[in-house]
């Protein structure tokens, strides 16, 4: 027990690899620009409230990371229902995201462990 | 006079940009990852190079459709191989595609020419989202247009033959060292030798045998890919056919273009041993 929890004291979580809340908080920024300027994206978030957005995708990262945050806010089914988002249109989604983490330098094999954590909630995001 | 012609044509120019533009929204196939659709290999088909994976080669997601063109050659010791494909994506479910393969022997002035027709089908998974492998079955019927070569080394068949696979792709997100990672195997029954090439049966087997084929790569960044491959084949004409195995470097700039360079280590090739050499393949999609 006494180990497991040395093990688990020594081990940065993939939140504080990524630099904690400060590079976060970019990449969702630059998100939320990167569909600002996309046609095909803006339609999904004409009637969204982004502050709402950008907090809860804040929390929602840090959650998935494994940093300290708890994700307050709906769940992916609630928040996508009636969408009816096509597959094309979400891992579009995801070309975008992954410029908003270039944009945060944040290097590709974090990219790619944070997107590896995203990759369950796709089945409560598309075609609903 | 001169004025309205040139209002009429440029409405008419307008109508055609506007055209082309809306077919491109509705056609453009990006819907996939980049380097998530893979590549052609030699017989045409969606894979990585001489293994048909279970990828379906263009970029289309289930509500698209796809189109690509590729041009590969290998270039070993007594023998060089080049191919011509086009293939055919729908709906990221069914994989259409046509080949020709030109088998030249260096210094002999003969040229065997093959064609191809593959067809593939995903029956299950996404290679990069679902939690287990995608998986597709296939085919790929080749005719083999000069078939004196394939009589003269005692092919019991020298016009037609068709092999039958089943593949599974995956990859991996981040697996290894933060790096994603990509792994296919498939197993195909086929009688070809040499692909075909050579004819179909021989004077020691002239039965479907089951082959297994693997690749495994790593991306080292979006455009980046290095792996290797073995494909396992059959020696149905008693001349030592050997297994085929190539290490690839792959280079996908974008969702339209890639390039892969290869050595490829042939083995014995029609009792020639040591057929090494460079693989060369650029693939393009035309929408």
């Amino acid at each position: 027990m006494a180990l497991l929890a040395g093990c688990a004291s020594t081990d940065k979580s993939l939140y504080d690899e990524l630099g904690g809340q400060a590079t976060v908080a970019k990449i969702v920024d630059n998100f939320i620009h990167e569909i600002e300027y996309d046609q095909v994206m803006f339609a999904y978030f004409a009637e969204s409230d982004i502050d709402r957005f950008r907090s809860k995708l804040n929390e929602h990262l840090c959650f998935l990371a494994d940093g300290p945050c708890a994700y307050t806010g709906d769940t992916m089914a609630q928040v996508h229902a009636g969408m009816n988002i096509s597959e094309g249109d979400f891992n579009h989604g995801v070309d975008l995201f992954i410029a908003a983490m270039d944009k945060a330098n944040v290097p590709h094999p974090l990219q790619n462990r944070l997107l590896a954590k995203m990759v369950p909630t796709r089945q409560d995001i598309i075609y609903l | 006079m001169r004025i309205l012609q040139k209002r009429t044509l440029q409405r008419a120019l307008g109508t055609a940009v506007l055209a082309v533009s809306m077919m491109g929204q509705a056609w453009a196939a990006d819907g996939k990852l980049i380097a998530t659709a893979g590549l052609t290999q030699v017989e045409g088909s969606g894979g990585g190079g001489i293994v048909p994976w279970a990828t379906i080669s263009g970029y289309d997601s289930r509500d698209q459709i796809s189109a690509g063109a590729t041009v590969t050659r290998v270039d070993v010791s007594d023998f060089r191989l080049s191919m011509l494909g086009a293939s055919l994506s729908l709906y990221d479910k069914v994989e259409l595609s046509i080949a020709q393969q030109r088998f030249e022997i260096k210094g002999a002035g003969v040229d065997i020419k093959q064609n191809i027709v593959g067809l593939k089908y995903r029956l299950y998974g996404d290679v990069v989202y679902d939690t287990w492998p995608q998986v597709s079955v296939g085919l790929q019927h080749k005719k083999l247009e000069d078939g004196d070569v394939a009589g003269a080394v005692g092919a019991k068949n020298n016009s037609s033959g068709t092999d039958f696979y089943v593949a599974a792709t995956k990859v991996h997100l981040g697996a290894i060292a933060g790096y994603n990672a990509v792994w296919n195997l498939t197993a195909r029954a086929t009688k070809a030798n040499e692909m075909g090439i050579l004819g179909f049966g021989g004077v020691e087997n002239n039965d479907y045998q089951v082959m297994l084929e693997a690749s495994a790569g790593i991306l080292f960044s979006r455009h980046l890919a290095v792996g290797l491959e073995y494909r396992q084949k059959p020696d149905n004409l008693g001349l030592g056919e050997d297994d085929w195995m190539d290490y690839f470097i792959s280079y996908i700039p974008s969702k339209d273009f890639n390039l892969t360079l290869a050595w490829a280590k042939l083995g014995t090739i029609a009792g020639a041993p040591g057929q090494d050499g460079l693989y060369l393949s650029l693939n393009g999609q035309l929408w």
